[in-house]
């Protein structure tokens, strides 16, 4: 079972972390920290698999940006390093050619399609023409509802603006 | 337009990513945060797209690492919106936000169970997400019904059906009585049969879950598997968006051939052909290719059927197969593959014996040691440690230690340990032990616990011929000029016990040991001058007639110290002082150091017990496992604690049992100083029950570890008080745990252990009993007596009278339950261990509870039976005061564990539990069992019990047998026995555990 997720960029920023056991603020926030200390620092040519606490990191680089799972320590390393990729075959597609500014500034996007590969930390889909076929399902039908709801938002909108520009005035 | 589709957001990041430190994105995070803050309370004014851009905007925070501590109900609302756009929003930022245990989750589930309820594909899908990743245990009690429905459902497309599958295994892994064995072996079934292979990933991955929970139930299944993995391996009819570079998807493969590892033997020939078809075609089909991808989907396909073949452990031929691609993947270049090689290898080194062409490997192993790659050292370390043996020990200790000096700082002291462990184990001979040891200190002082050294200090106590030889050592480190304080401790004590044996050496008369040790007096802390102040009384005694000069000398280190602030330096100084003044009876007060009793090395327990730190199969659990069933290495013939043994290492020449035997018969003051030593804690026997259990499934034998951690609701044991020899831990609770599982061990001593593995089907019982021999001497005159209570018939095989060496016995009984009954039958059990009788009677876990078979009822069965019971002798009510304060989830638990079952929902009071089983006896027939338990929120400790039956005694007995562990029972008169396994406290001075925390 994959624990949890990490995305660290190569300077030590998460761009996406997602967790499938219990982990309260703080221990999240030390998870991060120590496996970016092991990971981040760790040579080209080694193997992809780090020991931690009872647990393994499979973790891979792709261009800037760190992809780790955290898993069990009876878990086959080798299927996760494949998930991993999987993955990234499917950002890939989905955001023609991924970079780390596409997961930066579409953090939601990467939230979607993550859920459509795992489950509580376990694939959920292999076929990669499936989660795209969902994922642009599911941007359809956010499209929709905004077309539909287009004309009276933007009114709402509007109003709500400058009711919230007039009370922003009034504290300075 | 912005990327996001979000202007706000996508500034907000912008203005994040601009920031030149960190102070800066704090200021400008702060602001934000602020601004969320403003816009929430003021909700009314927010559109549902600014609702939605605030909560993205959160979760971005929450991501950069900062604390975002409010607006969790802003999250959890979206989920209730109508629209898909700001659900979808609400579902997923809670999700990242939140975990099970956060309070605000439980305000989501009835929305969430709309979602799942309601006719919405994409809303149940977004609603099975949620609860597939962060549902607690609420979640599972109030939907799991709903999602099992969805699974099963004909009418769900996949992708609902997919998601309900995982979701259903998360809320299986919260609550396992979510699913209910009965019914869900068929459609289990029926799920393996799924065409659609998303649907099928996702159902075998809730499969390895329920059979790892119960093979049994699942067996029918079995077959199924092998088709699934039948079907990929040959690439039959899979659609290719799911061939994964050519690869028929690798990860179903991968968690069939998973789920196939849970069950101990594929028995149908006609399966089990095919599926070895199966299993040899990937073995030798796996060719290494220059695409990494399509290289590492074969491997792990092909790792994964490794660890089948030795689970299944049967085709010699497949078995030596396995080695060979094994030896062959640690001597490649890509250190994946080096490294998963290596793991499998120190796991194949438990399933079968395959030691000998392993330690062909030894010279490519070793270069792993000195790989670049800290994971790789890692398995290497750990393989190397398992395959060492006699034969080998002397060239695997002397490569780790010369590795010591060069290792890193992260596995030092894992390394000083296990090579401290093999130079113990398989010396062969005691005097390169004390040279591997003393060296271990020299070189990685801070990495050698106490225990190592107090551990050198037992084996050179204990064996005369080593005294010499050890004290000689002692005396060439302390000519180094730099030496570890360790080295001065160990040093000094054998110097002060043995250097008299040196005296006719140059260099090593009285005089100038003392002033070799003095010397270093200066550099060392408190406790080692404890250490060095009772080796110069030793001297003092040893020099005798006295040489007034050197009396003169120690008199004055020891009036020095007669001032000093450390109590304990204090009192030494005085005392000593006051008895070399003695002159005459020193030589009797301060005499050698007594032999010290047998016992375990504390060292492989402490490396047992940082198992889970390190690693959960490490290799040394297997080790200490094995070596103490299988006897193949000759110089560990040692018992476990503190039993004569006749032992090749001769360690301990007097036969001693009882502790204060080898107390010397000196003054009170003396006792306390020579006492220095004896800080050794005597550790209980390491667990062998992995092997004396071996005929149970491997997943059982891990499993039976935590039988002393139940709860103590212990009756007092009956057992012989007589008995010199001392049981390992509580047969009491052993008892107990055995009466609420089928497996285990019943008793354990020094000689023999007893293990217990039953089968209850309706009224009767096979109970099998597993006596093993831990010794290699035999067990003679071996008796055993059953004592039934009048409600039973037990029928016991043929004990035979001796048990040889290392051997286990098993020795069936055959039970019948005839009337309802709290009493219990006894085993009468005795042997001899050379002179010494040993009788105890053990209590067995044939009770009440094991003839219950648990059975839900609905309300239509439950309320027509529980009317029609009415009122005393066969409907029972009491009030229990005194119960053992537990919530309500653990004592429907404590219920499930009795094979009362709970039916939830009967009781439209949340405080009240309601249970129902059937009862079987020869008299009764099967009986239906229902049980009422009124709980008062109030006072934990009552509640109000009504109990029913068609029988009024099986009514009553079983009132009481519920009560019975419900009520807190006094803990027993009789002391617990102090070998008691506890699990030790992390040492504070663990010079590792410190590191640890440092770093």
């Amino acid at each position: 079972m994959i624990q949890f997720v990490l995305l660290i960029s190569r300077q030590g920023k998460v761009r996406l972390t997602k967790w499938y056991s219990p982990y309260s603020q703080k221990e999240r926030s030390k998870v991060i920290r120590e496996l970016s200390g092991m990971i981040l620092t760790r040579g080209p040519k080694l193997c992809n698999f780090v020991e931690w606490k009872g647990f393994k990191v499979v973790y891979k680089r792709y261009a800037s940006l760190y992809f780790c799972m955290c898993v069990n320590q009876e878990d086959n390393e080798l299927e996760i390093l494949e998930i991993i990729h999987h993955f990234v075959e499917i950002l890939d597609r989905y955001f023609g050619s991924v970079c780390e500014l596409d997961l930066i500034f579409n953090f939601h996007k990467a939230y979607y399609i993550l859920d459509e590969v795992l489950i509580a930390g376990e694939l959920q889909e292999s076929s990669k023409k499936t989660v795209s076929r969902l994922v642009s399902a599911q941007d359809s039908l956010v499209e929709a509802v905004k077309e539909e709801t287009n004309s009276i938002s933007n009114i709402i909108a509007q109003a709500t603006k400058k009711r919230c520009i007039n009370f922003k005035m009034s504290i300075c | 337009m912005s990327l996001s589709g979000m202007r706000g957001l996508s500034v907000f990041i912008s203005d994040v990513r601009n920031c030149r430190n960190k102070e800066q994105e704090r200021l400008r995070v702060d602001k934000e945060l602020g601004n969320i803050r403003t816009r929430f309370k003021n909700e009314k004014g927010l559109s549902p797209y600014e609702k939605k851009k605030y909560v993205w905007k959160m979760l971005y925070i929450y991501m950069l690492g900062y604390d975002v501590d409010f607006g969790h109900m802003e999250a959890v609302s979206l989920i209730s919106a109508p629209k898909y756009p700001e659900k979808q929003v609400g579902y997923i930022v809670t999700s990242c936000l939140l975990n099970e245990n956060h309070d605000f989750l439980r305000l989501a589930i009835n929305a969430v169970r709309n979602d799942i309820i309601g006719r919405n594909e994409t809303f149940q899908c977004l609603a099975l997400t949620l609860v597939g990743n962060i549902g607690g245990r609420e979640f599972a009690e109030s939907l799991a019904p709903d999602v099992q429905k969805l699974l099963l459902s004909s009418s769900c497309r996949p992708l609902v059906r997919k998601k309900a599958a995982l979701c259903l295994l998360r809320l299986f892994r919260k609550n396992s009585d979510v699913v209910n064995v009965d019914g869900w072996s068929d459609r289990m079934a029926q799920l393996l049969d799924e065409r659609d292979l998303g649907v099928l990933t996702s159902s075998m991955s809730l499969f390895v879950a329920l059979v790892a929970n119960n093979h049994e139930a699942y067996s029918s299944c079995l077959p199924k598997c092998v088709k699934i993995l039948e079907r990929l391996a040959r690439n039959q009819d899979v659609p290719q968006e799911y061939t994964y570079y050519g690869i028929p998807s690798p990860w179903l493969q991968v968690k069939t051939m998973r789920a196939l590892q849970y069950f101990p033997t594929v028995e149908d020939p006609t399966t089990r052909r095919a599926l070895f078809e199966v299993l040899q075609r990937i073995l030798m089909g796996t060719d290494v290719v220059k695409n990494v991808n399509k290289n590492n989907a074969s491997h792990a396909v092909l790792f994964e059927a490794l660890a089948l073949v030795m689970h299944l452990d049967s085709e010699k031929e497949m078995m030596s197969q396995c080695v060979a691609l094994l030896g062959k993947f640690i001597a490649v270049r890509e250190p994946n593959i080096r490294y998963l090689g290596l793991e499998n290898m120190t796991r194949m080194l438990m399933v079968t014996d395959v030691h000998e062409i392993i330690k062909r490997h030894q010279a490519q192993i070793i270069t792993s040691l000195k790989d670049p790659d800290i994971s790789i050292r890692r398995r290497s370390l750990d393989l190397l440690y398992g395959m060492c043996d006699v034969t080998n020990a002397k060239d695997i200790v002397e490569e780790l230690l010369q590795y010591l000096a060069t290792a890193d700082f992260a596995m030092r002291e894992e390394l000083a340990l296990k090579a401290a462990i093999l130079a113990e184990k398989f010396a062969p001979d005691l005097s390169w032990y004390v040279d591997v040891i003393l060296q271990l200190i020299d070189k990685a002082g801070d990495f050698v616990s106490d225990d190592i050294w107090f551990r050198v200090v037992q084996f050179v106590t204990n064996n005369e011929d080593l005294q010499p030889y050890a004290a000689l050592k002692a005396r060439e480190y302390l000519d180094k000029p730099a030496i570890h304080e360790t080295m001065v401790k160990v040093s000094a004590y054998l110097l002060g016990e043995y250097s008299h044996l040196l005296a006719r050496r140059p260099g090593c008369s009285p005089k100038e040991i003392f002033s070799l040790i003095h010397e270093k007096l200066p550099t060392v802390s408190t406790p080692t001058i404890s250490i060095l102040l009772t080796t110069y009384a030793k001297i003092l005694m040893h020099s005798q007639p006295p040489d007034p000069e050197l009396q003169n000398q120690i008199w004055a280190v020891y009036s020095k110290y007669e001032s000093c602030i450390d109590a304990e330096i204090q009192q030494r100084a005085v005392e000593y002082f006051a008895l070399s003044r003695k002159g005459e009876a020193l030589m009797d007060i301060l005499a050698e150091m007594p032999k010290f009793p047998e016992r375990q090395s504390s060292l492989i327990k402490k490396a047992e017990d940082t198992d889970a730190d390190t690693a959960e199969l490490s290799a040394i659990k297997l080790r200490t496992q094995q070596q103490a069933s299988t006897a193949l290495v000759v110089t560990d013939q040692r018992p476990s604690n503190g039993a004569p043994q006749a032992s090749q290492l001769a360690m301990v020449m007097i036969p001693t049992t009882n502790d204060t035997d080898h107390t010397p018969p000196v003054d009170q003051p003396l006792t306390e100083s020579n006492g220095a030593l004896t800080v050794v804690d005597p550790q209980p026997s390491g667990d062998i029950l992995g092997d004396l259990l071996s005929p149970l499934a491997i997943d059982e034998s891990r499993s039976v570890h935590d039988v002393g951690s139940n709860d103590a609701l212990a009756l007092a044991p009956i057992e012989d008080q007589e008995s010199t020899v001392k049981p390992i831990g509580d047969i009491a609770e052993r008892f107990h745990a055995l009466c609420l599982k089928d497996s285990g061990v019943l008793y354990e001593d020094p000689y023999i252990q007893i293990g217990i593995k039953a089968e209850w089907r309706n009224h009767q019982g096979r109970l099998v009993l597993f006596l093993g021999n831990k010794n290699t001497g035999p067990l003679d005159s071996v008796q055993a007596v059953v004592l039934p209570p009048s409600h039973l018939r037990v029928e016991i095989s043929l004990v035979p009278e001796i048990i040889p060496p290392r051997a286990q016995v098993q020795c069936p009984l055959e039970i019948v339950n005839l009337r309802p009954s709290r009493d219990v039958a006894v085993l009468d059990f005795s042997y001899k261990f050379g002179t010494q009788l040993v009788n105890n009677r053990l209590r067995l876990p044939a009770v009440l509870n094991k003839f219950f078979t648990p059975i839900q009822v609905t309300a239509e069965e439950f309320f027509p039976q529980w009317r029609s019971l009415s009122g005393p002798p066969l409907k029972l009510q009491e009030v229990v005061r005194g119960v053992r304060p537990m919530p309500l989830g653990e004592m429907a638990n404590l219920f499930n564990t009795l094979r009362l079952m709970v039916c939830p929902g009967l009781d439209p009071n949340a405080f009240n539990l309601v249970a129902s089983t059937t009862f079987y006896s020869e008299s009764t027939r099967a009986m239906l069992c229902l049980v009422r338990i009124e709980t008062d929120p109030a006072d934990r400790t009552q509640l109000r019990m009504t109990v029913a039956s068609a029988d009024p005694t099986l009514t009553f007995e079983l009132k009481e047998f519920i009560k019975e562990h419900l009520v807190n029972i006094p803990t027993p008169a009789k002391p617990l026995p102090p070998q008691q396994p506890q699990p030790p406290p992390i040492a504070t001075s663990d010079p590792g555990a410190l590191l640890a925390g440092l770093l």
